[in-house]
Formats: C-alpha cells, sequence, structure tokens
C-alpha cells in the first residue's frame, strides 16, 4: 500500500507540472506536438529513475557539504547517455527536442526529488517515485501538448482531424500559446481539487 | 554588422524568455517586485558573460582538443556551478554592498536553464569569441529586459480582482502570454543579415 502511495503521488498529489510547478522551460517549449511532449517525458524519466537509483545508494558516503555538485554531476551523466540514444534511435526527435534535451542537466524536478526524496529513502523507493514523477511530468505534457496540436496546426500524433477548411490558430504553436494553455490547464486543476475538498 | 545584429536578436527578436522559453523559473519565482527582478537580472548578466566566454575557451582548448565533444554537458554545469561560487566569493570579500544587492539569486543562478542554454548555443552557432560575448550579454539583457517589465505587471496584478482558480500562477503565465504575444511583434524585424 505504502508503495503504491509513493508512486501515485508524483502523479497526482504533488504532479510536478501542475501542482509543484517545476521544470517549466521544457514544458512551455516542447509540447507544439504530441510526438515532442512524449518524447521529452521519457526521457527526462530514464534520467530520473538513473539519478534517483545512484543518488539513493551513495547517499551515506557523500558529504553533504558537496552533495549538490556530486548530484549534478550524476544528473549530467545521465543525461549525456539519454542524448547519445536519442541521436542515436530518433534522430528527427533529437531535431526537435535539440536544446532542450542537454537543459534536463538544469531541470529543477529532477535535482529537486534527488534532494528531497532519493537521498532520504531506500533505492526501491527512491525508483517507485522516480517513475510517478516522471510519469506525472509525462501526462502534464501530453496535456498540454494535445491542445496546442489540435488547436495550433489541427493534427493529434500528425494525423490530420479536421476538413480542407479547417484554420489552425498558429498561436497556439507559437511560444505565446504555450504560456496560456499552461496558465489555463493550472487554473484548471486549481479548480477541480478546490471542488473536491469543499 | 553582424555584432549589431547578434545583440538585437538575443535581446529582441529571439528574447530568451519569451521566445526560447529558457530561464522561466527565475522568470516566475523572482518577478514579484522590480527590484528584486532587476537584482536578478544584473546578477544573471554579470554570470552569463562570463559562462560564456569560459566554456568558449573550454570547448576550443579541451574538448575540441581531446575530442570529447560529447563531455560537453557535464563539462559547461561544472563550469557555471564553479563559476557561480567563485563570483559569489569574490563579490563577498571585495563589494559588500553589490554582496547584499545580488547575494540571494547568486545561488540560483546555477540552476537558471539559460545560462547553460547560451553557452551551449553560442558553441552550435559557432559564433567567434567576441561574438558569443556579445551573445551572452546580449542574451542576459533579454532576460532582465522581460523579467523587469513582467514583474512591473505582476505588482499591479496584487491589487486586481482575479477569480479564485487564477490566483498566482496561472494569471502571471497568461500575463507572460501576453507580453510574449507584444515580442512576437519583434520577429518581424529583418536584421541585415
Amino acid at each position: 500500500m505504502k508503495q503504491l502511495k509513493v508512486l501515485t503521488n508524483g502523479i497526482v498529489n504533488e504532479n510536478p507540472v501542475l501542482r509543484l510547478v517545476l521544470g517549466m522551460c521544457p514544458v512551455l517549449a516542447v509540447t507544439t506536438a504530441v510526438f515532442n511532449g512524449i518524447g521529452m517525458g521519457i526521457a527526462a524519466t530514464v534520467v530520473l529513475i538513473g539519478s534517483n537509483l545512484i543518488i539513493s545508494l551513495i547517499n551515506k558516503i557523500v558529504p553533504s557539504e558537496v552533495r549538490i555538485p556530486i548530484y549534478v554531476v550524476i544528473i549530467a551523466s545521465f543525461v549525456t547517455v539519454v542524448q547519445m540514444l536519442i541521436q542515436a534511435f530518433s534522430p528527427e526527435l533529437d531535431k526537435a527536442l535539440g536544446i532542450f534535451i542537454p537543459l534536463i542537466v538544469v531541470n529543477c524536478i529532477i535535482l529537486a526529488r534527488a534532494e528531497a526524496f532519493a537521498s532520504k529513502n531506500k533505492p526501491s523507493a527512491s525508483i517507485l517515485d522516480a517513475i510517478g514523477m516522471g510519469i506525472g511530468f509525462t501526462i502534464a505534457l501530453v496535456i498540454i501538448s494535445t491542445f496546442r496540436e489540435v488547436l495550433g496546426a489541427g493534427t493529434f500524433f500528425g494525423i490530420k482531424l479536421f476538413g480542407e477548411g479547417f484554420d489552425p490558430a498558429l498561436i497556439m504553436i507559437l511560444p505565446p500559446g504555450g504560456f496560456l494553455v499552461l496558465g489555463l490547464t493550472i487554473a484548471a486543476v486549481n479548480k477541480l481539487t478546490a471542488k473536491k475538498k469543499s | 554588422m553582424k555584432i549589431a545584429a547578434i545583440l538585437i536578436s538575443a535581446i529582441l527578436v529571439n528574447n530568451f524568455v519569451l521566445s526560447r522559453f529558457l530561464g522561466i523559473c527565475p522568470f516566475l519565482g523572482v518577478s514579484k517586485k522590480v527590484e528584486t527582478a532587476l537584482g536578478m537580472g544584473l546578477a544573471v548578466t554579470f554570470v552569463m558573460g562570463l559562462a560564456s566566454v569560459i566554456t568558449w575557451l573550454v570547448q576550443i582548448f579541451v574538448l575540441d582538443l581531446l575530442g570529447i565533444g560529447y563531455m560537453q554537458t557535464i563539462a559547461f554545469i561544472l563550469v557555471i556551478a564553479g563559476l557561480v561560487q567563485f563570483v559569489e566569493m569574490v563579490i563577498k570579500k571585495t563589494s559588500p554592498t553589490l554582496y547584499q544587492a545580488l547575494g540571494v539569486y547568486l545561488p540560483l543562478i546555477t540552476t537558471n536553464c539559460a545560462v547553460l542554454g547560451v553557452t551551449i548555443l553560442n558553441i552550435q552557432e559557432k559564433y567567434n569569441l567576441i561574438e558569443t560575448l556579445i551573445n551572452g550579454i546580449g542574451a542576459a539583457l533579454g532576460f532582465t529586459l522581460a523579467i523587469v517589465l513582467f514583474a512591473g505587471v505582476r505588482e499591479r496584478l496584487e491589487t486586481a480582482p482575479i477569480p479564485k482558480a487564477l490566483e498566482g500562477f496561472p494569471i502571471a503565465l497568461i500575463t507572460a502570454s501576453l507580453l510574449s504575444i507584444a515580442f512576437l511583434g519583434f520577429s518581424g524585424l529583418s536584421l541585415f543579415q
């Protein structure tokens, strides 16, 4: 039961994007298409699982004064591995995500989980936490990119949804649309959770 | 001519925050007051200028020379983290007034993705040393411009009647969206390139 709670914590209660408002840069930048959103979600999840596992394994031997630089090096190593894998297996994804793959290093979600969870918990729980957070991040990316792709390009996963007469609202896939959809999505989540409580 | 184009492009046309989505965390986090926003902007400008030059040197004289380009991400983030720590120590020793103004923001800059972002972009665009410096400073000035403008709007939002669900981050993001539309206007500038 406890394990399940750790896993779902990141998906619902502490969803990194929609509840904690962490890691905003990739959320806004890569959500112009659902494919990119899923790709970024999976890449960040893999890094998160790897870094959480290693950090929970070594937390006893790391002096607390220098822990942050050590965590950053561990995270950067996993990011480099993931970057090379993406370059090798999906050059299109590499092109679409571009600079935001190396920037996973400075994604606050990963360092936040290392500091708040992995450094205090057992490896098994840390992996579950990473999977939960990763899924929560991916779900948020998919929701936002669905709105942006459908409204801004008239497609979903690259498939045309509407007839020839549809004129897509280009602004949704431009930067302003990103801010707008994210703001309204968080507002909607706030509204729903407020109702549940009362 | 090219240098002017890089500068204007980094500040206005490809504004780091509003059109490249870099540095969103401090943009949302430290923008409640114009003064703090300006302090953050200055600290970022200082670090970004230095980081651009140092990472460029590291890329050319270490990574390229040894043929270990794949270490770029690790090397750059270490350089930035070390630089931020170093700058903090130097400012603390030499200028206590400046330290009081910038001190709180300095540690936050390590995780500002605009800094790592600009250093990687400098290499990708194959800029030379001077262009790198100009691009770094231009990007930081663009960041400062965006965050100060945004803080000005948010100060007014404090007293505005806002629907409950929109309070806090949602209304801030919608404001950013409108600001971003304004900056979209600059994309019409054709920069003699």
